[in-house]
């Protein structure tokens, strides 16, 4: 079981690699909208210490929407996820494959850039460090949470603007913590109450979802 | 106990009963809805701090409580269908979320009319606003869900999910956002920090939550004889139905 599970992933990482450039979509994405902010709010430095942490969340969320669909709507099409129902492994532990995959394609790279976007919104070095920690325990949520919003939606087409409907939402949460820890570290005070609940979430998140997801995908092929 | 039930989880059983019961709950939700009126907007004695301003809570309470009781009762039936799949349990599943979403959509709109001459402010990124503003989207997710998909079992298990889902994240949601607030401004204008209520005050108050209840009971079950009537629209007891209708 453990080497399906791995060589899913291994697989997943093998498409991503063949399909080259497109994990830097996700990256200038993340640039493009930080910029956004920066250039629509004024670059004044007082500025974008207050709105810093909350686009760096928007703009990671915003960015998960749109990466969520790559990872699962070519593979409903061809038949693959049909294919992954015939077969003898836990579909549950297949489903956690596939978002641990979705993770380390599309938001891994985000969590690595985030030094450059908290740069650019003025933050120092120890909110910077702050920033990677919440996003690395934060972005695997937005990645399970998302494929059940995914699944639920494969069935028709245009689902782009459904999808952020039934996403954005759930998301809330994730990104009160997540900002009010960065909020918490340019006050001076360690985010540990934040980073637990975040760690609770995620772990809620890991025990629930791969079964929900395997239902719901279950469920699309009645 | 469960015997009536499972005889009323038969279509035309439900059909039939619900149909006796719709003039009952139109009958209370005139006498409370009357009595309540009557007794909050003119029968209690004005607030000495809030005026006769505080006469919304008539209508915003019994909006506020519904919205957050429809949810939780929407989830109920999403995991008793998801476990069981009673048809009835499908349709009644998918006409509550219009519902409920009216009354959170009431529930912000008279907390707002409420808010204008008391804060000064039609609006507040209050804790409670803000997760009911939230509370809004969750409904309108789940019914933008169920209209985007046509095959009406794919639909209702999908519903059924998202509302579960849902469900698990509104205390999270609650609970967050809350934090932020008090995160983001000191102590504020307590909403109703519980006054206690004279019993001039609460008497029409618990009459507007029972006309309310009800209300939504009546609607609801119109709402889902339809939907019914649309499912079952080749069965044996809807063509025997409507053939006697039009004798």
């Amino acid at each position: 079981m453990n080497t399906v599970f791995l060589r899913t992933i291994g697989f997943e990482l093998l498409i991503a690699t063949r399909h080259r450039g497109q994990w830097l979509y996700a990256l200038l994405f993340c640039l493009l909208v930080i910029a956004l902010f920066v250039i629509g709010a004024g670059a004044s430095p007082e500025i974008l210490k207050q709105i810093g942490p909350g686009s760096i969340w928007v703009t990671v969320i915003l960015a998960s929407l749109l990466s969520l669909e790559r990872g699962f709507r070519a593979d409903f099409e061809e038949g693959i996820l049909e294919q992954w129902l015939l077969m003898p492994y836990s579909l549950a532990m297949l489903m956690l494959s596939k978002c641990i995959a979705h993770w380390l394609i599309n938001l891994l790279p985000i969590v690595l850039l985030a030094p450059v976007m908290g740069y650019a919104l003025n933050f120092e070095p120890p909110h910077i460090l702050v920033t990677v920690l919440v996003l690395l325990l934060g972005t695997p949520i937005l990645s399970l949470v998302g494929a059940i919003g995914v699944l639920l939606t494969l069935a028709f087409a245009e689902s782009g603007l459904l999808l952020s409907l039934l996403l954005l939402p759930l998301y809330v949460p994730i990104l009160v913590l997540g900002a009010s820890a960065i909020e918490f570290s340019m006050m001076g005070i360690w985010p540990a109450s934040q980073l637990a609940l975040l760690g609770a979430i995620l772990i809620l998140c890991l025990l629930i979802v791969p079964r929900a997801a395997a239902y719901t995908l279950k469920m699309s092929f009645v | 106990m469960l015997k009536p039930l499972k005889a009323l989880a038969a279509p035309q059983a439900f059909y039939h009963f619900t149909g006796a019961l719709i003039p009952w709950l139109w009958g209370i939700t005139v006498l409370a809805l009357g009595y309540g009126l009557w007794g909050g907007l003119y029968a209690a004695p004005a607030d000495y701090q809030q005026g006769e301003g505080f006469r919304i809570i008539y209508v915003h309470v019994p909006a506020a409580f519904l919205s957050l009781a429809i949810y939780s009762w929407m989830a109920a039936l999403a995991a008793s269908y998801l476990i069981w799949r009673i048809k009835i349990v499908e349709v009644l599943m998918m006409s509550i979320a219009p519902i409920g979403a009216m009354f959170t959509f009431l529930a912000l709109v008279t907390g707002a009319i409420w808010g204008k001459p008391m804060w000064g402010t039609w609006w507040v990124w209050d804790a409670r606003l803000t997760s009911e503003l939230i509370l809004l989207f969750l409904y309108l997710g789940v019914i933008a869900l169920k209209n985007a998909i046509t095959h009406p079992k794919v639909a209702a298990k999908a519903c059924a999910i998202l509302t579960l889902v849902g469900f698990i994240d509104i205390p999270i949601i609650h609970y967050s956002v809350q934090w932020w607030f008090t995160l983001h401004q000191g102590a504020t204008l307590s909403f109703f920090a519980p006054p206690k209520i004279a019993m001039s005050m609460l008497i029409p108050l618990l009459s507007m939550l029972i006309g309310f209840v009800s209300y939504a009971l009546a609607i609801w079950f119109i709402y889902a004889r339809a939907k019914l009537l649309d499912r079952e629209y080749e069965k044996i007891w809807v063509k025997n139905m409507l053939q006697v209708a039009i004798k």
